[in-house]
């Protein structure tokens, strides 16, 4: 009860420390679906209209690919940018960019595979009219996004929830350096490890309460959309 | 680009044959009916026609197309429309896009073509949430602005109440008017009497009979065509 109020308080008034911490977070899960998005939904749709060998084994592995462990990630994501590494050169490791490029890495399946669903079901209504209107693959999956927007705007929010949630993945790349690479999540792994519960539960319940607003909004813009484009 | 020139097209899906050895020319001018009961494989030879499928063996062939492949200028509605998600007057212009039209001049096409059907009023207006009559006259214009030689139609007015199916028909009419060859599948005799002047009649996958409207109804040369306009209309 006490570290509840506590964690109240310091979210009351705006704590510069705790302030960085979700700003970071914010900017990272964010700057990561944003990546994810931009690449997995032209995959997903390219995989809907598109036949091509191989084609069905590929949406077996997307689909797995959706419960990829995030520490298995961060994991893959440190052995690339890590000195000895491939990519150890840029000096990545520990800094918010490899974080974002972890959560990318992580989610990318995730809205690739739920997009590919969504706009494989609206292709079975589309397939004959928009061939007769002569439209070629590329034509079809832009105008299958386009079309499906509504159902991707959750598909995408599915992918920011799985980024902003994660431990694992930020943990191992970003390594949880105080004012650098400290987000939410890693954060209250460490705090509650100090014991210092209140800092831990004003974290949690921020995390809870910026999903729960996020989701709140895209619900309500989706809603008045559809109601006025049916 | 016509005649349309059918050369022995079989059709067979999962092992069952649906279009069996058809051979037929289809010419301009006259308005063609496909006629036949359900599972006759009227959809099937339209979408054979329409180039949407590709004949198990037998050949289409457009006869006066440049290089005999499928043409553009042919269009193709649906017996249930779809619609983009976007406007009506967008969901013109998207097909015109398709069809390589300038973008300056898609709009005032799109236009024309939405008062002639009636439908400039919704113009702005999602093509989602209008009626289904309004959405299957959205179709016919989205196909008319294109100004397709030939218009394929599969049952247009199947899922439509008779106030819907008038307004359906005198487009079907006017598009026919302004020199489009219309090629029509359909089960309703009174539609096939109205817009028809020839009667393809199908049966079973083959080509049952083939013969003007009046003499089609007045003396069916086929027994197939006999037993359907008789189950089709018991009171007569």
């Amino acid at each position: 009860m006490l570290a509840l109020g506590e964690a109240l308080r310091l979210v009351g008034r705006l704590d510069p420390e705790l302030v960085a911490i979700v700003a970071l977070s914010l900017k990272v899960s964010l700057s990561a679906v944003a990546l994810a998005a931009a690449a997995g939904l032209p995959l997903g749709a390219a995989i809907a209209v598109g036949r091509f060998p191989g084609r069905k084994p590929l949406i077996v592995v997307l689909n797995a690919l959706m419960g990829l462990p995030p520490v298995v990630v961060g994991l893959l994501v440190y052995l690339l940018l890590s000195r000895a590494g491939p990519l150890g050169e840029f000096g990545l490791l520990f800094t918010p960019a490899a974080m974002v490029t972890a959560q990318a890495i992580l989610i990318l399946p995730i809205i690739a595979a739920l997009s590919r669903q969504v706009l494989e079901d609206a292709w079975k209504d589309y397939e004959e009219q928009l061939h007769s209107l002569g439209a070629g693959t590329f034509d079809a999956a832009l105008t299958l996004l386009w079309d499906a927007r509504f159902s991707l705007v959750t598909i995408v929010l599915a992918g920011f929830g799985r980024a902003a949630a994660e431990v694992g993945a930020v943990m191992i790349v970003g390594g949880n350096i105080d004012g650098v690479t400290r987000v939410m999540t890693t954060a209250i792994a460490l705090e509650t490890s100090k014991g210092d519960l209140a800092l831990a539960l004003g974290l949690g319940f921020i995390l809870i309460t910026l999903v729960l607003l996020l989701n709140s909004a895209a619900y309500l813009i989706k809603e008045a959309a559809q109601r006025r484009y049916g | 680009m016509l005649p349309l020139q059918l050369d022995k097209v079989c059709f067979s899906a999962g092992g069952r044959s649906i279009i069996d050895h058809i051979s037929l020319e289809i010419g301009t001018g006259p308005r063609t009916i496909l006629l036949g009961p359900n599972g006759a494989g009227k959809s099937v030879l339209m979408r054979l026609c329409h180039g949407l499928l590709q004949p198990t063996s037998g050949a289409v062939l457009w006869r006066g197309a440049a290089n005999g492949g499928r043409p553009r200028q042919q269009a193709m509605v649906f017996q249930r429309p779809v619609m983009l998600r976007r406007s009506a007057l967008a969901n013109i212009t998207y097909g015109l896009k398709l069809a390589g039209i300038a973008p300056g001049e898609r709009e005032l096409r799109a236009r024309d073509v939405l008062e002639v059907v009636g439908l400039l009023h919704v113009a702005a207006r999602s093509a989602r949430v209008l009626s289904g009559g309004e959405q299957q006259r959205l179709a016919l214009a989205r196909a008319w602005a294109l100004n397709p030689e030939v218009l394929f139609l599969d049952e247009p007015t199947a899922n439509l109440d008779p106030g819907a199916t008038r307004d359906i028909e005198s487009i079907i009419a006017a598009i026919h008017a302004s020199g489009t060859k219309i090629i029509m599948s359909t089960h309703n005799l009174g539609q096939a009497r109205r817009l028809g002047d020839e009667i393809l009649f199908l049966y079973a996958g083959r080509l049952a009979e083939r013969a003007p409207v009046d003499r089609f109804f007045r003396q069916p040369a086929s027994a197939e065509a006999a037993a359907f306009i008789k189950g089709e209309l018991p009171w007569q």
